[in-house]
């Protein structure tokens, strides 16, 4: 058991099976089929992630650099929260981005879905989070990986 | 620190204008929180620019929020332009592919008759290249904007000089409405300065899809500034020279999150500040042939048959200038020329901006690309491929833009002038 200390970006406690991407999370290219074609596990789309491509992140802990790419982005994690395929909870190893934020935040004040989003968790974080392994959140964005 | 807020802005976060206004508001201030910004400031620019030009079925969302806006009376204070329609009746399309289109974007006249109720110019203002003469949205340096499609906030940032952060979709119309945005990264001056040194120690001219998509991917959303470049692309800012920021900017953006760059001696805060724009303990990053060539090898090729013949070409994402479109058709014809034929190999498209378009369907070029079987367009590509029929068909593009969002397959633009005019098949 590994446990990392971020900054809470949208409050919140989850625990959930980590997703993990080690290169930059493309959004819109992750989610467009799945906003396109009702798929409910939201099977990553993005070609250029072999960490993430072909895999469901509906309901996962998506851990993750930062993303990267279209400017849609924000909608893009908006609309999956408004028709529930959002990620349980996003866990960022660096600050941020400004497109993730704005998803988040959207999500947070414009849907009823949960999406706890922590970020700053470090490197060592990603380098120690495996996809399967366990990831809770608690409210100070404290993350305890298993 | 808690933003501080004008007493108007507090109104209206604590609902004197109503729930929607207050919503607005709130999620402004939580962006700009997280980002430590500790004041709003006033949106500048004469035009706004939204990155939703779709209108999909699948993002209800979207639209039922436009509504809830719409309906509160929470307009965009300033017109503005859209990227571009997903649909075009002339770009090749079979019978299967347009049922799907039509089911797909089921919404667009909605969304459509939403955006004119929001505010944007013309039903002609539907461009990724908002800042080209031809189309009007021009923002002057030190702007402040609130935009959110990546190639026109790097355009806008790194070759006008104006300022904008890289908000998302939606965002961007709130700032609108709201007519102010937080004040932090890519607005302030510090955020402005390169935490990158790009070296360019190519032997030729770079191809700028190539070239920003390797420093995109290096950088990711970092400020880089670019030494070397202006040896290929001169110490001007000409059309030709736009023209390859335009294309390069794209690149970085979208393989990356580029939202500013610097080129010494040809944009403008290089010229004005130099090398004072480069932060301290700034990282090197060498780019030769033997860099771009790697770069260029990874690009993944998702056809089913790696070997099929092109069915599809697309030219023009981001959207091409008058310019450029001079410049592929003077090309092409010859290219053509060589090959002894009289039309394109490949179905061909090249798309620009309406308003682009109209002065370009007036000259001789215009009359030559049609003999040529080569089709013009206001489309969006990336929305074209969009369609899972249409992703399944080996399309070839020279744009990194498309080719990372779609099944689109990358070549350079001398490679792509071999396919279509039926050099190499």
């Amino acid at each position: 058991m590994k446990q990392f200390q971020g900054r809470v970006v949208v409050p919140g406690t989850v625990k959930a099976e980590a997703l993990v991407s080690h290169g930059g999370f493309n959004t819109l290219a992750s989610f467009q089929k799945s906003l396109m074609f009702g798929d409910k596990d939201a099977t990553c789309s993005d070609q250029n992630n072999a960490d993430l491509y072909n895999k469901p992140m509906h309901g996962k802990a998506l851990c993750l650099p930062q993303t990267i790419g279209s400017t849609t982005g924000g909608m893009v994690f908006y609309c999956a929260a408004a028709l529930s395929r959002e990620p349980a909870c996003l866990l960022f190893s660096k600050p941020i981005d400004s497109l993730a934020a704005a998803g988040v935040i959207l999500a947070d004040v414009w849907t009823d879905a949960s999406m706890p989003t922590v970020d700053s968790l470090g490197d060592d974080f990603l380098e120690a989070v495996k996809t399967g392994m366990t990831v809770t959140i608690g409210e100070d964005g404290l993350v305890t990986v298993e | 620190m808690a933003m501080q807020l004008t007493a108007e802005q507090q109104h209206m976060l604590d609902g004197g204008k109503g729930e929607a206004f207050a919503k607005v508001m709130k999620t402004l201030v939580m962006y700009g929180e997280t980002f430590g910004a500790t004041e709003m400031v006033p949106v500048t620019s004469a035009k706004g620019h939204l990155v939703t030009s779709f209108g999909l079925s699948v993002m209800k969302p979207v639209y039922g929020l436009m509504d809830q806006l719409i309906e509160a009376g929470a307009i965009s204070q300033q017109p503005f332009s859209v990227d571009p329609k997903p649909l075009d009746k002339n770009v090749p399309s079979n019978l299967l592919q347009n049922i799907f289109f039509k089911v797909m974007y089921s919404k667009q006249d909605d969304y459509d008759a939403q955006l004119k109720k929001l505010g944007i110019i013309s039903d002609k203002s539907y461009t990724c290249t908002c800042y080209m003469d031809e189309v009007g949205n021009v923002p002057n340096k030190g702007d402040v904007l609130s935009w959110a499609e990546s190639s026109a906030v790097v355009y806008a940032n790194s070759v006008l000089g104006a300022r904008c952060n890289r908000n998302s979709g939606i965002l961007e119309l709130f700032g609108s409405i709201a007519g102010c945005v937080p004040y932090f990264g890519l607005l302030t001056d510090e955020g402005r300065k390169a935490t990158w040194i790009i070296e360019v120690k190519t032997s030729k001219k770079p191809e700028a899809q190539v070239l920003g998509s390797t420093i995109g991917m290096k950088v990711m959303e970092d400020v880089p500034y670019i030494k070397g470049l202006d040896a290929w692309i001169g110490t001007e800012l000409n059309q030709d020279t736009r023209d390859f920021l335009k294309d390069m900017g794209a690149a970085t953006a979208s393989n990356g999150a580029v939202g500013l760059y610097h080129i010494e001696n040809l944009t403008p805060e290089a010229v004005e500040q130099k090398e004072a724009l480069i932060a301290e303990n700034a990282q090197v990053y060498v780019i030769d042939d033997a860099e771009l060539a790697r770069v260029q090898a990874s690009y993944p090729c998702i056809w089913k048959d790696q070997s099929a013949a092109p069915k599809l070409c697309f030219i023009g994402c981001p959207h091409l200038s008058v310019n450029q479109l001079h410049s592929w058709t003077q090309r092409l014809i010859d290219a053509l020329k060589k090959q002894g034929r009289q039309k394109v190999a490949v179905p061909t498209v090249f798309t620009a901006a309406p308003g682009v378009l109209e002065v370009f369907e007036k000259t001789d070029d215009y009359q030559k690309l049609k003999k040529a079987g080569v089709v013009v367009s206001y489309i969006c590509p990336l929305m074209y491929m969009n369609n899972p029929l249409c992703g399944k068909m080996p399309v070839i593009t020279n744009s990194n833009k498309l080719r990372t969002y779609t099944s689109a397959r990358y070549y350079t633009d001398a490679e792509i002038l071999q396919r279509i005019s039926g050099e190499v098949r």
